[in-house]
C-alpha cells in the first residue's frame, strides 16, 4: 500500500461554506480500503458533516487505533493533524490530547476489533470520563484489517466467511457506551447517510462523550448470508426509532413538524435536536428506557438505530477538572513555574 | 559481655513497629529533631506491602562525618514488635542496647548476655495516664521517644519546637504531645542510669542549609517547575506518593490567582496502558506530560513507549524502581529495570535514561527531562528507586534560576509556516537527528501530518520501502548521538593517587559509594570513580574505562544490567568490568562495596593484570 495524493484541482462548482472552504477541503488522500467497504461511506459522511458545521479543517484532531477503520483518518479532512496510535488505546491518548486542548474537535475513528475486543478497557474509561468528543466505532463484527477473525461484536450464532458459527455473546458498544457514561449515543449504518450525516453533526456539537456505533459492512469478510453485519441484513433489520434534523443555533428554524411528530431537544452549546418520529414514542432523554429499547432490540434481533441517548448538558472532563480556560498547551514559563522566590520559601519549610 | 557501644554521633538507631500503629510520625520526629541539633541523619523505612499489622522497621542511622548511605547493623533496637522480638533482638551489634516496653516480664532467654538491656513499662505507663485505646497506643510512640530523648541526650526543646510547627494553631493536639513526650522524660529520669546507653547526640553544625525531603516529593516538584501540565498515573508502590505530591504541590502553586482554575490536570488511569497513552496524547498535543511508575508499570507501558520512539512523541516517566520481576518485593528497593527500560517495546528501540542520585537531582532531572522530552522528541525516564523515593534524605537545597524559561525544541509555528518554511515532520535539517515538529491546530493549510507507527518518510507520508525506513532509523541514530551529548554527564571523582582502577555507579548508590571510596582510600586501596547520571552514555564514560585495568561497575541487581549496557554500547573486554552487585532489597551499603572491592583487588593484585587478561 502506498500514498495517494489526492490531485487539488478545484471545480468551480464547488460550492463554499460558510468557513469558506468546500467540500473538497475536507477530504483526505485516496482511500485505499477494499471497493465498498463501509468504513469509506462512514469517512465520506464525516467529510459532510465536518462541511456543513463550517468547521475549520485543521481545528479537528482526528485519532485512531489500528485496523481498516483506524486507518480511515487519513482519508478525511486532510488538512487536520491525525494520530494513528497502536490497537485499542486510542482512547487514552485521544483523552490526552484533549487535556492539552481543550479547544480543537476531536475525533476518534476506532474499529470493532478495536474498541470491543482489544480496546473494551479503555473504551469504557473515556465514556466515564466525559472526553469532549465523537467516537465512531465501525463496526462490522470482524477484524477486517487481520483477514476475517471475528471481533467481540460478532452476534452470537452468527457465520464466519468460513462457516463457522461464533459461540461467544456478543458485546453490544451503544449499551456499554451508555451504561459507561456516554452522555450522547446514536447507532446508525454506513449505508444510510441521511440518518448518519446529522447524527455526526449533532454528536460533534455536544460538548461531552459521543459515541456512534455504525454498522459498516466489511466486504471482504462479512458480507454473506449468515452474517449479521452485511449490508442485506442489516438492510432488512434495521428499526430506525427516529430521524435526526440537526439545526445549529445560529440557523433558523424553517422545517415544519406537525404536532405530535417531532420532539425537540436543545444541547448546552445551543444547536438543536428535533427527532422526528417513526411510528413509536421514543424519549432519547431517558436514559433506563434507553437502555430497555435498546435491549429490546437485541433480544428480538432488531438493530436499532438514531439517537438512541442524549443528555444535553453534559459535564465534561476539563469541567471536572476545573481547568483554566486557555488551553494548557498554551501556557508558558510564566504561567506555570513558581520561580525561586517560591522555591526558597519550600526549601525553608524542609529544614 | 563485649565492651560496651560507645559512640557520639554516630551510630544507627532501629525501630521495630507493627505497620499502621502511628509509629511512623513519632519516629520521624525522633529522626529530625537530631538533625535539628545540627546532626547528619539518614532515615530508612523498611515496611511490607500491607496497610495494617505486619511488621515494619524505621532505621536511623546518626551521621556527623554525613555518610547518607545504609551502614548496616544496629546500635540501639526499639523493639516495639513482639512478632519480630527474635528477629530484632539477634539483629543487635554485640555491646549494642535493646530498649523495650517491660510492662510484662520476658523470661531471660528472650535477651541476650551481649547486649545492654533497657526496659520501660511503656504500656502501663500509658493504661495510667490513657483511658482511650487509639490514645494509648498513638502516645505510647512519643513515650518512648521521651525515654530516648534522655538516654540519648537528645534537646527536648528541639522537640518540642517540632511539635510547635507541626501543631501550629492545633493547641491541644500540641499540648497533649507534649504532655506525652514529658510522661517517657520523666520516668526515665527518675527510673534510668542517664550512662545506661553510650550512645550520644551532641550538638554539631553539620547540617547547614541542607533540606530533608523525600525524592518522589522533589520529582514532583521538579515537574512543577518543568512546566508540566498533565499528569496521568496508575497507583503503584513506591511511586503513588509521586503523584500524590504532585497534586498537592499544584494545589498551592498552579491556580489561577483570579479564577481560582486549575493550570493542570490530573487523572488516575484505569491502568499504566492509559497513563502513558494520556501521557503520550497531551505531550502530542503540545503539553508537557508526565506519568510515574514502577517496574510492572513500565511492563504494560512498552508498546507504547515503542509508538513515542517511532512516532517521535515526548513523554517523560519516573521509574520509581522497586524489586523485580513480576510483583517481587513492591515494597524494596531495586536498580533492576534499567535494561527494560533502555531498550523497551518490540523492535530496536533505545530511550533516554537519567539517574538522580538523591533528591536534589530528582527535582533537577525531572524538570530536565520534560526540556529533554521536547528537545529529543522522545521517552525520557527519571529512572529513581525505592530508597531515594520514599525516604527523607539530606541533600541540597533545590535552585531554580530566574531566567531559566522551558525548552520547547524544535516546533515551527503558524508564522514560521506563514513565511514559508520547509516543513518536514521527520526531516532532518541540521544533522542532529531532530526534526521540527507541529501541534496540531497550528496553521489552516500548511503544517498537518499524520502521526503513526509504521514507517513514513521525512514528510510524514506512509512508505514500506525498505530504503526510507532504513533512512528514518539512521536518524533516529543520530538523535540518540545528540541525546548522549546533552543530557546530564557523568561526574568524575579522582583518587589523590594514581590508580589502574576504577568504580563506576550510578543513581542510589551514591551516598554509599562516597563512603566506601573514603574506606577504600584509608585502606589503601585507591580508585578513581565516576557516576554515570544518564543513558546513552557519554564519551567520557568510555574513556575513563579505557583508562583503567579494571572497572568496577557497582549495582543494585543481579544481572549487571548497567554493566550489559556498557558492553552493549562500547567495544569493550568484559573481563574489564568486574560486576559488584547487591540487591536483596535493602539499600547498598558502604560495608558491602568496600569490603567487595577489596576482596575483588587482592584476588586481582594475586594475578597480574596482563596474565589475567590473556
Ligand atoms: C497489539 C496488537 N495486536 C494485534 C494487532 C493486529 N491487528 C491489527 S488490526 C486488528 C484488528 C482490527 O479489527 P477492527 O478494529 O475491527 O478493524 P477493522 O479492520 O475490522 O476495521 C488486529 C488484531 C496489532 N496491530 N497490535
Ligand atoms: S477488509 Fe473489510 S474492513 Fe478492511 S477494507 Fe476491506 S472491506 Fe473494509
Ligand atoms: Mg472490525
Amino acid at each position: 500500500m502506498t500514498f495517494i495524493a489526492k490531485p487539488r484541482l478545484h471545480h468551480p462548482s464547488l460550492v463554499k461554506n460558510k468557513a469558506g472552504f468546500t467540500r473538497r477541503d475536507y477530504e483526505g488522500a485516496v482511500s485505499t480500503l477494499c471497493a465498498g467497504c463501509g468504513h469509506d461511506s462512514i469517512s465520506a459522511a464525516i467529510i459532510q458533516a465536518c462541511y456543513e458545521l463550517d468547521i475549520l479543517p485543521h481545528q479537528v484532531a482526528k485519532l485512531s487505533g489500528i485496523g481498516c477503520s483506524s486507518k480511515a483518518p487519513t482519508y478525511f479532512v486532510g488538512a487536520s493533524h491525525g494520530f494513528n496510535t497502536v490497537h485499542g488505546r486510542m482512547p487514552s491518548v485521544m483523552t490526552g490530547a484533549n487535556l492539552a486542548n481543550k479547544n480543537l474537535i476531536y475525533m476518534g475513528v476506532s474499529g470493532d476489533g478495536d474498541s470491543a475486543s482489544i480496546g473494551l478497557g479503555q473504551f469504557a474509561h473515556i465514556m466515564r470520563r466525559g472526553v469532549n468528543m465523537t467516537y465512531i466505532v465501525m463496526n462490522n463484527g470482524v477484524y477486517g484489517l487481520t483477514k476475517g477473525q471475528f471481533s467481540a461484536t460478532a452476534d452470537k450464532g452468527s457465520i464466519s466467511k468460513k462457516g463457522v458459527a461464533n459461540a461467544d455473546a456478543s458485546i453490544d458498544m451503544v449499551s456499554m457506551a451508555i451504561l459507561m457514561g456516554a452522555t450522547f449515543v446514536g447507532r446508525s449504518f454506513s449505508g444510510d447517510k441521511h440518518q448518519l450525516v446529522p447524527l455526526i453533526k449533532a454528536a460533534m456539537a455536544h460538548k461531552g462523550a459521543a459515541f456512534l456505533d455504525v454498522i459498516s459492512p466489511c466486504v471482504a469478510f462479512n458480507n454473506h448470508a449468515g452474517s449479521t453485519k452485511s449490508y442485506e441484513y442489516v438492510r432488512e433489520h434495521n428499526e430506525a426509532l427516529n430521524r435526526l434534523d440537526f439545526i445549529e443555533g445560529r440557523e433558523e428554524i424553517t422545517a415544519d413538524y406537525a404536532p405530535g411528530t417531532a420532539t425537540t431537544v436543545r444541547q448546552h452549546d445551543g444547536s438543536i435536536l428535533r427527532l422526528r418520529k417513526l411510528g413509536e414514542e421514543y424519549d432519547p432523554s431517558d436514559k433506563i428506557a434507553a437502555m430497555k429499547r435498546v435491549q429490546e432490540g437485541l433480544a428480538s434481533g432488531e438493530v436499532v438505530t438514531g439517537l438512541l441517548y442524549v443528555d444535553p448538558s453534559p459535564v465534561d472532563l476539563h469541567a471536572n477538572l476545573n481547568t483554566v480556560d486557555a488551553p494548557l498547551n498554551t501556557l508558558q514559563t510564566g504561567d506555570l513555574c513558581p520561580g525561586p522566590q517560591a522555591l526558597e520559601r519550600i526549601n525553608a519549610s524542609l529544614r | 559481655m563485649p565492651p560496651t557501644i560507645t559512640a557520639v554521633n554516630d551510630f544507627v538507631v532501629k525501630f521495630a513497629n507493627v505497620n499502621g500503629s502511628g509509629s511512623a510520625s513519632a519516629n520521624e520526629l525522633f529522626a529530625r529533631s537530631i538533625l535539628r541539633m545540627g546532626v547528619p541523619v539518614s532515615p530508612r523505612n523498611i515496611f511490607p506491602s500491607n496497610i495494617q499489622g505486619l511488621p515494619t522497621w524505621y532505621e536511623v542511622r546518626v551521621t556527623e562525618k554525613g555518610y547518607l548511605g545504609r551502614r548496616g547493623g544496629v546500635d540501639l533496637m526499639v523493639a516495639m514488635n513482639p512478632q519480630t522480638w527474635a528477629q530484632d533482638v539477634k539483629e543487635i551489634e554485640p555491646g549494642g542496647y535493646l530498649f523495650y516496653d517491660s510492662t510484662k516480664p520476658l523470661p531471660s532467654s528472650a535477651f541476650r548476655e551481649d547486649v545492654n538491656v533497657i526496659g520501660v513499662p511503656l504500656t502501663a505507663i500509658c493504661n495510667a495516664t490513657y483511658t482511650d485505646a487509639r490514645q494509648r497506643q498513638l502516645f505510647k510512640n512519643i513515650i518512648y521517644v521521651g525515654a530516648l530523648s534522655v538516654l540519648l541526650d537528645i534537646d527536648a526543646k528541639e522537640i518540642e519546637r517540632l511539635f510547635g510547627e507541626q501543631y501550629k494553631g492545633k493547641e491541644k493536639l500540641l499540648d497533649s504531645n507534649v504532655k506525652a513526650l514529658n510522661l517517657g522524660r520523666d520516668w526515665a529520669t527518675q527510673h534510668l542510669d542517664p550512662g545506661a546507653v553510650k550512645l550520644k547526640v551532641r550538638r554539631a553544625d553539620n547540617v547547614g542549609n541542607r533540606i530533608f525531603v523525600e525524592g518522589n516529593n522533589a520529582a514532583a516538584l521538579g515537574a512543577v517547575y518543568g512546566g508540566a501540565t498533565v499528569c496521568a498515573w496508575y497507583p503503584i508502590t513506591p511511586s503513588s506518593s509521586l503523584a500524590e505530591a504532585f497534586a498537592n504541590h499544584c494545589k498551592r502553586l498552579r491556580h489561577d490567582k483570579g479564577t481560582g482554575k486549575a493550570k493542570y490536570a490530573i487523572v488516575q488511569a484505569e491502568d499504566e496502558l492509559a497513563s502513558i497513552g494520556m501521557v503520550i496524547g497531551a505531550a502530542w498535543n503540545g503539553a508537557r506530560a508526565f506519568t510515574a511508575t514502577s517496574g510492572p508499570g513500565i511492563s504494560l507501558m512498552t508498546e507504547f513507549i515503542g509508538l513515542a520512539y517511532f512516532a517521535e512523541v515526548p513523554a517523560v516517566i519516573v521509574n520509581v524502581q522497586r524489586g523485580g520481576p513480576s510483583t517481587g518485593m513492591p515494597t524494596r528497593t531495586q536498580q533492576s529495570d534499567l535494561l527494560s527500560c533502555a531498550y523497551a517495546s518490540n523492535g530496536d528501540t533505545k530511550h533516554v535514561l537519567l539517574f538522580p542520585e538523591d533528591p536534589k537531582e530528582c527535582f533537577e532531572f525531572t524538570a530536565e527531562a520534560l526540556d529533554l522530552a521536547d528537545r529529543l522528541q522522545t521517552p525520557i525516564f527519571v529512572m529513581t528507586d525505592l530508597d531515594i523515593g520514599m525516604n527523607h534524605r539530606l541533600c541540597q537545597p533545590f535552585q531554580w534560576d530566574e531566567k531559566r524559561a522551558f525548552d520547547r525544541g524544535k516546533v515551527m509555528t503558524a508564522e514560521d509556516l506563514e513565511a514559508g518554511k520547509t516543513f518536514g515532520r521527520y526531516l532532518d535539517v541540521d544533522g542532529d537527528g531532530i526534526p521540527f515538529r507541529t501541534y496540531p491546530g497550528t496553521h489552516p493549510t500548511k503544517g498537518s501530518f499524520f502521526t503513526r507507527g509504521t514507517t513514513k518518510d521525512e514528510y510524514a507520508r506512509y512508505s514500506e520501502q525498505g530504503p526510507v525506513y532504513v533512512r528514518n532509523m539512521e536518524r533516529l541514530q543520530r538523535k540518540f548521538a545528540t541525546a548522549a551529548k546533552i543530557a546530564p554527564q557523568p561526574q568524575r571523582y579522582s583518587s589523590p593517587k594514581a590508580t589502574r582502577y576504577g568504580v563506576i555507579y550510578f543513581g542510589s548508590t551514591s551516598p554509599a559509594m562516597d563512603e566506601a571510596l573514603d574506606h577504600l582510600e584509608a585502606d589503601g586501596n585507591h580508585v578513581n570513580a565516576l557516576r554515570v547520571r544518564s543513558f546513552p552514555f557519554s564519551q567520557v564514560v568510555e574513556d575513563f574505562i579505557h583508562e583503567h585495568d579494571r572497572v568496577f561497575v557497582i549495582e543494585q541487581n543481579r544481572d549487571g544490567q548497567l554493566r550489559s549496557m556498557l558492553m552493549n554500547e562500547f567495544t569493550l573486554d568484559a573481563r574489564k568490568l568486574v560486576p559488584v552487585l547487591h540487591y536483596d532489597g535493602t539499600p547498598i551499603t558502604a560495608r558491602f562495596i568496600a569490603a567487595d572491592i577489596a576482596k575483588k583487588l587482592g584476588q586481582l593484585k594475586v594475578v597480574p593484570f596482563d596474565k589475567a587478561a590473556s
